[in-house]
């Protein structure tokens, strides 16, 4: 049978966190009655012209920077024509021939080794409404209402090389990307909500080609599992057709989680002559160098350094620390609760750990943890103080799940700090006879005072977590 | 004389002497459109209940001694492709025959502050697109000065209105000649600003590159007083100047000596009608006598004109008019049962069928496989012309040419459709460079009036409105009434 | 360039526009006639002259990140031809 290469791109659609809309003044706020963000601008009224956000501008360029792209000092828009009832103009006013970012790329790191994923271009463009259907499907509703109030919001669309050759290279570059875009704070990645939304190009090609495969494009790609599951499963759907000795077809597909499928969008294809044309009621941008040079110095730490620091200041493995960085949240976190505790390696365990079992479990994400970085550190402390075992540890992180309160008082609260248990403390107890013969023997020629002595020994064994009643009573039986 | 024989300037004067009260006037407009508008067929919407609210309040104001600006309480009419709150706005299309704005067009909104009073809304070409009036879809204007003449287009109602005295000033919108033309063929005074003086939000764009609101009047004065209210930046529209607008009345200056007049030759040659050639010619001689110095230019690309703009133009329609699928307003065909079907029938069944080879063919230019060869080559040559003019202006202050090589043709003519864009060659060309252009009556050729293009620099109005006001000064065409003969059939 | 029936076929479709058979040959005409035309352009060489998108020199014209209240619920959709659950109400969106 023979061997196939797979080839994959991604183009990738950020919603940009602004306050109000690309090319008017509604706001941006996700949901909300239908139709009740919206103004004769992104309503396409008759008349009604676009007015650029500026800050739209200032983001891209922050993401362009942030993936180390050439800034376009001109760049403009374009108007891309096609008919569709969420698109109020039945024009989407994007970029096409000159966009404001090009020639970037995002290194990710598999299995230990580096990959360098080429980013062709980043352009600015805005988002269309969204159609309700009456019915359970798009084919299965005899109507369907537009709901206005998301068109117009800004995005920027980031399109990969066709670097990729893997379903995990893809979601690795994903995941940088993703995390790239919560540090630079220009849109909240919410797959689930569609602020942050993928497209991937899938082609095959045989082992040793020099030419790529035709490619499909997979739509409707919300969330990095199903990102996976598409790339496998529309490799294996192409490898099927070239094995049948037929011909992969250029066209859109869509992504069906529930059936874990890729369907064809045939209605998508009629018409992918988009008629690009200036968009005579924008000015082009010109940027300044200065306006560029200081979004460039107000660029936060980017994963990639961060990463960096947390191995060099912190000690931590690579491993850890790529885990750490790859969320914003995440890695705000580490660095909180490192501030009261000096064992970051052991703040890296829980956080890889108990801490990420916990937050998948429960569907959540680091933002959402109750439990604070200073108690998180304090667990830290008190274990590597010896006053909780590992396993008490995990006790105590239990019962902070359940209520964020000081490690310390749970500690106290389960009576975890003493140890009451006889048969422990008699080992300490006897030890203790057979290293201090001198007190056993004043104690027998009727010095009192001796046990104290005795007592005061075996607590310091016991790192003070022995009953002290017990101590005294085990070790008058002992003493006979 | 009749107060709607007069204007804007001259009745403002009455009414700050309390000769006339703005209600009298409004009322005294209303009657002269019932009076003629069977025949001329000016006005797709009349709005007088409004109207005469408006004129109430600035009544109230003068009585309380109130100043007012000059526009107050005199009665203008509306071009029906420029959206005002609450107003229908058809764009004398059948896809927007019910249609409601919601919101007012900057000029509007300038216009209101200044109180004027809006009589109604004036007939048009469907969506600005053609240069009769004749395919509006609530029948075609007629030219009062002959009724069975065009009015010439697209802003044919508005010039019309001018020429009828059915409203004493008006808006147009100029996208290849759509103020100018119809100006001349009703022998009114007409200007295209330059484009982005004047802000176009709110104007149903047709070319949004070409398109330019202006007012037509019947003089250079009432020209700058609608001028001066209706300019100026607006962050609504991007491709709005931010610079500063001069008072266009302070320019009207009875004074051209020494001023340097262009006559582009390209401008005279075949396809001009020798009676316009004639008038045109006098109009120069009257320049010379009073002090004017006559140079000779050359506008190479002039023939090239013509093609560019029905390339250029379509390909920006084709997407403006997009928006007119019968979703969210308009006509909607309600037998289709899916989306793809409602938009068709109702986009085919809605737009006339000039507009819809126009949308046509903007899309064919800019269709993959033709945008290098068609949209792409006409936006060079675009360059070209622009060129063309800044050339020319390094030897003289404005050109002059004739606004249209022929007066007003008779309506239900049998010119194609090619015949009626070529005659566009004489105004689409300031569109192109976006330069401001006025025209102004010069003369009458059987019949019917002449007009004289003034082309200016960028943002150079002010000559050009100067040269304007010299000429009018100088003649009397401007006082000539059209007499609403002809047989209207 | 000579368009044909079949072309103007597919331009309408681009342009969700329907030409009735009866207008058909009569818009192809016209189109060609156009087009026909539009051959003078081939008399300049135009290589290296940069298009006119922009009729000024102007650039950057931007609008600070300000949130302005739109229109009503009620007024978004007054002109609406169909409404059902607060929105334009469409007809099956695949044909």
């Amino acid at each position: 049978m023979t061997k196939y290469i797979t080839v994959i791109g991604l183009e990738v659609h950020a919603e940009l966190k602004t306050k109000s809309k690309a090319f008017c003044s509604c706001s941006t706020e996700f949901g909300g009655v239908p139709n009740t963000h919206v103004c004769p601008v992104c309503l396409g009224m008759p008349g009604a012209l676009p007015s650029l956000n500026k800050q739209v501008v200032e983001f891209a360029i922050r993401a362009g920077l942030a993936l180390n792209c050439e800034i376009k000092v001109f760049n403009k828009f374009d108007r891309k024509n096609y008919f569709y009832p969420d698109l109020s103009k039945n024009y989407q006013i994007s970029q096409y021939d000159k966009p404001i970012c090009k020639h970037g790329h995002i290194d990710i790191n598999l299995d230990g080794s580096e990959k360098r994923i080429g980013i062709t271009r980043i352009h600015m463009e805005e988002d269309a409404g969204k159609l309700v259907h009456n019915g359970a499907t798009i084919s299965s509703s005899s109507s369907s209402s537009v709901d206005y109030n998301r068109a117009g919001v800004p995005l920027i669309e980031i399109v990969s090389e066709p670097d990729m050759r893997s379903a995990e290279e893809a979601r690795a570059y994903l995941e940088n990307l993703k995390a790239i875009l919560e540090y630079i704070d220009v849109c909240d990645c919410k797959m689930q909500e569609g602020s942050l939304r993928c497209d991937a190009n899938i082609s095959i090609m045989p082992e040793g080609a020099t030419k790529f495969g035709t490619r499909a494009e997979i739509k409707n790609l919300n969330s990095f599992r199903a990102l996976v599951r598409a790339i496998d499963y529309e490799v294996e759907r192409q490898k099927a057709v070239l094995e049948k000795g037929e011909e992969v077809v250029q066209e859109t597909r869509t992504w069906d989680d529930t059936a874990g499928v890729t369907k064809s969008m045939r209605s998508k294809e009629e018409a992918h002559d988009y008629r690009y044309f200036a968009e005579p009621d924008l000015l082009p941008v010109e940027l300044d160098e200065a306006w560029i040079e200081r979004v460039r110095a107000e660029l936060p730490e980017l994963p990639a350094q961060r990463q960096a620091r947390l191995m060099q200041d912190f000690g931590l493995p690579k491993y850890d620390a790529s885990i750490i960085v790859a969320t914003k949240a995440m890695a705000e976190y580490f660095d909180e609760a490192v501030k009261t505790t000096q064992d970051a390696k052991g703040i890296a365990n829980w956080l890889l750990g108990d801490v990420s079992a916990y937050l998948n479990n429960e569907g959540i994400t680091i933002s959402e943890f109750n439990v604070t970085p200073a108690h998180l550190a304090e667990l830290v402390n008190l274990t590597k103080e010896g006053v909780l075992s590992s396993k008490l540890a995990k006790k105590v992180f239990a019962e902070m799940l359940k209520a964020d309160k000081a490690p310390k008082t749970f500690v106290k609260e389960l009576g975890l700090e003493q140890v009451s248990d006889e048969s422990a403390i008699i080992k300490l107890v006897e030890e203790t006879l057979a290293e201090n013969p001198q007190s056993v023997a004043d104690f027998k020629a009727g010095k009192e005072r001796a046990i104290g002595f005795l007592v005061g020994q075996i607590m310091k064994k016991s790192k003070g977590k022995a009953n002290p009643e017990i101590v005294q009573k085990l070790l008058r039986e002992a003493l006979g | 004389m009749k107060l709607y024989e007069l204007t804007a300037h001259e009745l403002h004067k009455k009414l700050v002497k309390k000769e006339i009260s703005s209600v009298e006037l409004t009322n005294a407009l209303y009657k002269r459109i019932y009076e003629v508008e069977d025949k001329v067929n000016a006005y797709v919407t009349l709005d007088k209940e409004v109207a005469l609210v408006q004129a109430a309040k600035v009544d109230k104001k003068l009585a309380a001694g109130e100043a007012i600006p000059t526009l107050a309480g005199i009665p203008g009419a509306i071009k029906d492709n420029i959206s005002t709150l609450g107003l229908r706005t058809t764009c004398s299309s059948k896809i927007l025959s019910n249609f409601v704005p919601i919101y007012d067009a900057h000029v509007i909104k300038k216009l209101r502050t200044d109180e004027t009073i809006f009589l109604g809304k004036t007939n048009m070409d469907e969506f600005a697109m053609g240069s009769t009036t004749e395919s509006s879809f609530f029948g075609a204007t007629r030219n009062p000065w002959n009724l069975n003449r065009v009015p010439g287009g697209s802003s044919g109602g508005s010039a019309a209105a001018i020429a009828a005295g059915e409203a004493i000033w008006t808006l147009g919108s100029d996208t290849g000649g759509s103020i100018r033309q119809p100006a001349a063929f009703n022998g009114c005074v007409g200007i295209k600003p330059t484009y982005g003086r004047v802000s176009r939000f709110g104007c149903v764009a047709f070319a949004s590159s070409l398109d330019q609101i202006g007012p037509i009047t019947k003089d250079v004065t009432d020209a700058a007083i609608v001028l001066n209210t209706i300019c100026g930046k607006d962050e609504q529209d991007a491709t709005s100047l931010n610079v500063e607008v001069p008072d266009f009345t302070k320019a009207l200056v009875p004074d051209v000596k020494g001023l340097r007049i262009g006559l582009p030759k390209e401008y005279f040659g075949a396809g001009i009608d020798q009676k316009v050639k004639a008038e045109i010619e006098k109009a120069v001689k009257k320049y010379q006598e009073l002090g004017a110095e006559i140079v000779e230019i050359s506008l190479p690309h002039t023939e090239y004109a013509v093609i560019t703009y029905y390339i250029i133009a379509p390909a920006e329609a084709s997407a403006n008019l997009a928006r007119f699928d019968g979703v969210r307003y308009g006509y909607r065909n309600m037998e289709a049962t899916s989306t793809p079907e409602m938009v068709t029938l109702s986009r085919t069944e809605g737009f006339g069928a000039e507009v819809r080879r126009r949308i046509m063919l903007g899309t064919y230019v800019l269709s993959s496989g033709y945008y290098d060869a068609y949209y792409n080559k006409a936006m060079q040559i675009r360059t070209l012309i622009r060129r063309d003019f800044e050339e020319a202006f390094q030897k003289c202050d404005v050109i002059l040419t004739p606004t249209s090589p022929v007066v007003a043709y008779p309506l239900d003519g049998k010119m194609d459709p090619l015949q009626i864009y070529m005659l566009d060659v004489t105004t689409i060309p300031v569109n192109m460079a976006g330069l401001p252009g006025i025209s102004i009556p010069c003369g009458f050729a059987d019949g019917m009036p002449v007009g004289m293009q003034l082309i200016g620099k960028i943002l150079d109005e002010a000559t050009i409105l100067r040269a304007a006001y010299t000429f009018e000064q100088a003649t009397e065409y401007h006082k000539v009434f059209a007499p609403l003969g002809g047989n209207n059939k | 360039m000579k368009v044909t029936e079949k072309d103007v076929k597919y331009i309408a479709q681009l342009s969700r526009l329907a030409v009735p058979q009866a207008e058909l040959e009569i818009f192809t005409e016209q189109f060609n006639q156009i087009l026909n035309y539009a051959e003078i352009m081939k008399k300049i060489d135009t290589t290296g002259i940069e298009p006119t998108p922009y009729v000024l020199p102007i650039s950057n014209a931007f609008r600070e990140d300000i949130v302005k209240p739109g229109v009503s619920h009620e007024a978004a959709l007054q002109n609406a031809p169909a409404v059902e659950k607060d929105g334009f109400k469409v007809p099956r969106v695949i044909e």
